[in-house]
């Protein structure tokens, strides 16, 4: 018999805000040494009361447009009751009755083709701790820079059937949120982790079968591996009788290749869930709503349409452009510059990603000035600074984001010099000093003028237009 | 008898007007906080509560942390780990004690389950409980945060109504905190109280002593140009059946973080992280907040969350329909605040007497309505009426000593 997989996920996405989601703490911890940003209130201790980050809710909204969810338009926090060390206040605050969002669509792209993927629901929650265990001691340290951290959960519908599919929500939703700017959704970092739900069935079946799930996945290879593996695992049990399966929390041991019992549902916890009387529902009225709304970006499909058709770029630039939001907004505020979108793309695909790649930033950490970057291409195609030497004022722009190209390039001496009397005079100092190269030249010897040109040009500090240097330098020669 | 569980001796020399206690709810971080708790037992917070921040400010010197039962949830102090307080081997109350004693001119407590207004009632003193969110939790122990009201005993209703003028007011720092503009209405007599409905089916089971009160304070009123009316009310009659849901299911969450880890009391001998927990909070809890735990966590329970925690909070909302039902026609609601003047054997035996004998306190405890007591009988009054109760207690009292 054939069978097909049934696979559901609920996505953790760790919120990029400045600050915890109940408390005032830095929220961007990864990294950092243990137990620097906490407080009593997100150490759980008595006599602190959650006062929401309004700025939570804004993210949450954000991703639910994104997904094309519908916003509750009130939206309560509950408590969710267990005992666990690194949950301080042995309850986590997050959203069981009336979740942010609700009824969402993802659309992603397979080698089989397009495809919709239904959201169930977007909701809100804080994050736990971490437990570090030291072997050598046999003892357990308790890290609470990640409590309280916002965080939202994806909860998708049993829509997706293998694992390449998988991988192309994940990117997808990565894409989305990203665009949206309000996560960073980094597997490695643990900012994205995702619990998959697996069953199998008859292939056409429309009953659902028994269902296991995997806690805290955090590579996508991880996830594959996984999914392939409970897939495997289930179609053997129903074939083969090798196990009876039951409805199961299990852990995936990526090492050993194999997912194993964690706890049946019979024996899992109750939650205890009800609402939090120390936060009052969040009432989202029409202006904040729509404010939200029309900040969001364009899609990143959208902006590659834009791009290739009324633009003009290639398709390699305009996908190279479309990974991140940051490269886009950067390009498109430089386009409005300089009227030259090839111009500008150039500038970013070469100049502005080397930059990115020697200092270790990620595109979408990208903070240059649009604007600025404009008018810095401009004062490169409009011949009054080098491309050498431009590059030379971008790399002072990514030190001081305050660098203005044209007052960089005038108080360092970078404009490109149009005083005909300075070049006639340097080209004369350099022919007069170097008679042999001159005499080389003469004798045919092309080489020779590129040696007298770049003495020129290092006496002139870059700032000439070679053709007028070029030009000056053989009409000195054939004097 | 322990009426003080930490003191600043320092408080000695401050003038008896401006000295006043906080129960052992109220966190400070110049003294230990302990909540009446082995749990919490030698505890310092790394912050004080705002009430008192705003006391300090306005100069007043917190003279010791009074004696409180296990987390505020019994009926006066009975359950406290540091011992229960008792006068002339009658069970009594550590901040009416430091009261009558002249120690200090006021106690700010805790009103999570109504000891205060027990308390109070019982020992002919004054307790406002005010309108829930007039003034900051920030800084309280949370027992039942949807009921937890920052109150004030003192002798006369004068030294309450100054303390209540320095601490109600909003607090940015609690999400459940009213608009400053709101908090200030409370602090004025703008309502004059007029009429007042004395259900009278809430008054059964209470004894003669009680029942004398209620005369007494009625006669006082009359004499004083407000109407007392006699009326039913059932539902309002049910209030603690809700409450004790309600209040076990938040109280067992707020304790949850006790668990022996962090710190507090950790058990001695264990084996793994279920036994710490288990053995620590075995060990360190007493009997009613056990069965608070109990109780609050089975009501939460995926079983019986509809049937009983959800049913609860739809009692809460008809319990605040009828009170305002009563207020279309009356400014207060007058009851009793106890069954008794004080506490019999029979009443002491029983440990969880406090789940029955709340009736009285619950009604003001769910809907979060402002409650003052006076004259050992409990006045409620409409949603930030607080300085109108206070202004008819001092007007009926006066005419009682006439």
């Amino acid at each position: 018999m054939k069978y097909e997989t049934v696979i559901g996920l609920e996505v953790h996405v760790e919120l990029a805000t400045d600050s915890k989601i109940f408390c005032s703490c830095s929220a961007g911890s990864y990294g950092t040494e243990p137990n620097m940003h906490v407080c009593p209130a997100c150490c759980g201790m008595p006599g602190m009361l959650p006062v929401v980050n309004k700025r939570v809710i804004d993210f949450g909204m954000k991703a639910g447009m994104m997904l094309n969810c519908h916003i509750n338009r009130t939206t309560t926090f509950d408590k969710k009751n267990y005992y666990y060390p690194d949950l301080p206040s042995a309850f986590q605050t997050t959203q069981w009755f009336a979740p942010i969002a609700v009824k969402g669509l993802v659309e992603i792209k397979t080698s089989t083709g397009k495809k919709g993927i239904r959201i169930k629901q977007i909701h809100m929650e804080e994050d736990a701790g971490k437990l570090v265990h030291d072997i050598r001691e046999d003892t357990t340290h308790i890290d609470f820079n990640r409590t309280s951290v916002p965080l939202i959960e994806i909860v998708s519908e049993p829509d997706l059937s293998s694992a390449e599919e998988v991988e192309a929500y994940l990117d997808r939703l990565k894409t989305l949120l990203r665009y949206a700017r309000v996560a960073e959704c980094e597997m490695a970092h643990g900012t994205m982790r995702c619990d998959v739900n697996l069953s199998v069935r008859p292939e056409g079946s429309n009953v659902l079968g028994v269902r296991s799930e995997m806690k805290n996945m955090n590579s996508i290879e991880a996830i594959k591996r996984a999914i392939d593996y409970e897939t495997f695992r289930h179609i053997d049990a129903i074939e083969n009788g090798t196990e009876e399966l039951v409805q199961e929390t299990r852990r995936w041991d990526d090492i050993k290749g194999m997912s194993f019992a964690m706890r049946t549902k019979e024996t899992a916890g109750d939650y205890r869930y009800f609402p939090d009387p120390n936060v009052m529902p969040v009432v989202i009225d029409d202006k904040w709503y729509d404010g939200i709304k029309s900040s969001l970006p364009e899609f990143p499909e959208v902006r590659f349409e834009r791009y290739t058709t009324e633009l003009g770029l290639s398709e390699y630039d305009a996908r190279r452009l479309t990974e991140s939001i940051a490269l886009c907004e950067c390009f498109e505020a430089a386009c409005k510059v300089t009227g030259n979108p090839k111009d500008c793309v150039n500038w970013i695909t070469s100049e502005v990603m080397s930059i990115l790649g020697v200092r270790g930033i990620t595109y979408d950490q990208l903070k240059l000035d649009g604007n600025a970057l404009g008018e810095l291409i401009k004062l490169v195609s409009d011949s009054k600074v080098s491309r050498v030497n431009g590059r030379k004022i971008l790399d002072a722009m990514f030190d001081d984001g305050t660098v203005s190209p044209a007052e960089y390039a005038a108080s360092e001496g970078l404009i490109i010099s149009t005083d005909t009397d300075l070049i006639d005079k340097v080209v004369a100092e350099v022919v007069a000093a170097d008679p042999k190269s001159v005499a080389d030249y003469k004798g045919g010897k092309e080489k020779a003028l590129m040696a007298l040109f770049g003495k020129c040009m290092r006496q002139l500090k870059g700032n000439c237009d070679p053709q007028v240097l070029r030009k000056a330098l053989i009409a000195k020669i054939n004097e | 008898m322990k009426l003080y569980i930490s003191e600043n001796p320092a408080a000695k020399s401050a003038d008896i007007s401006r000295r006043i206690a906080a129960d052992d709810m109220i966190l400070t971080s110049s003294l230990p906080t302990t909540a009446g708790s082995r749990m919490l037992k030698g505890y310092m917070s790394l912050f004080g509560a705002e009430v008192l921040t705003r006391l300090d400010n306005a100069g007043f010197t917190l003279a010791g942390k009074a004696n409180v039962g296990e987390f505020a949830v019994d009926l006066l102090g009975e359950t406290s780990y540091f011992g229960a307080v008792e006068t002339d081997g009658k069970l009594s109350n550590a901040a009416a004690e430091l009261l009558k004693a002249g120690e200090v001119s006021a106690v700010i407590t805790l009103d999570v389950n109504g000891y205060p207004r027990r308390a109070a009632a019982q020992n002919g003193l004054i307790s406002l409980k005010p309108t829930y969110g007039t003034v900051s939790r920030f800084g309280v122990i949370p027992a039942a945060c949807s009921g937890d009201t920052v109150s004030i005993m003192a002798n006369d209703t004068a030294a309450v109504s100054e303390i209540f003028a320095v601490i109600a007011g909003h607090d940015d720092k609690d999400g459940t905190s009213h608009p400053e503009a709101v908090c200030e209405t409370a602090k004025t007599a703008a309502v004059p109280i007029k009429r007042i409905a004395l259900p009278v089916n809430l008054t059964e089971g209470t004894n003669e002593d009680v029942k004398g009160k209620l005369a007494a304070f009625t006669a006082s009123a009359e004499a004083a140009g407000i109407e007392v009316v006699k009326v039913e009310s059932d539902i309002i009659a049910v209030s603690n059946i809700a409450w004790n849901i309600l209040m076990s299911a938040e109280v067992c969450n707020n304790v949850s973080r006790y668990d022996g880890v962090k710190y507090g009391y950790r058990a001695e001998n264990f084996s793994g992280i279920d036994e710490l927990y288990t053995n620590s909070r075995t060990e360190a809890f007493g009997e009613l907040i056990k069965s608070v735990i109990i109780f609050g966590s089975e009501t939460l329970s995926a079983d019986k969350y509809n049937k009983q925690y959800d049913k609860a909070l739809r009692i809460r909302r008809l319990i605040v329909e009828a009170f305002a039902e009563l207020f279309s026609e009356y400014d207060a609601v007058l009851l009793p605040a106890c069954s008794a003047l004080s506490y019999g054997e029979e009443i002491r035996a029983d440990k969880y007497a406090v789940y029955t004998e709340n009736r009285f306190t619950a009604p003001a405890s769910i809907t979060g309505l402002p409650a003052v007591v006076c004259g050992s009988v409990q006045l409620i009054g409409r949603a930030f009426s607080d300085g109108s109760l206070l202004a008819a207690a001092a007007k009926i009292t006066e005419s009682e000593g006439k």
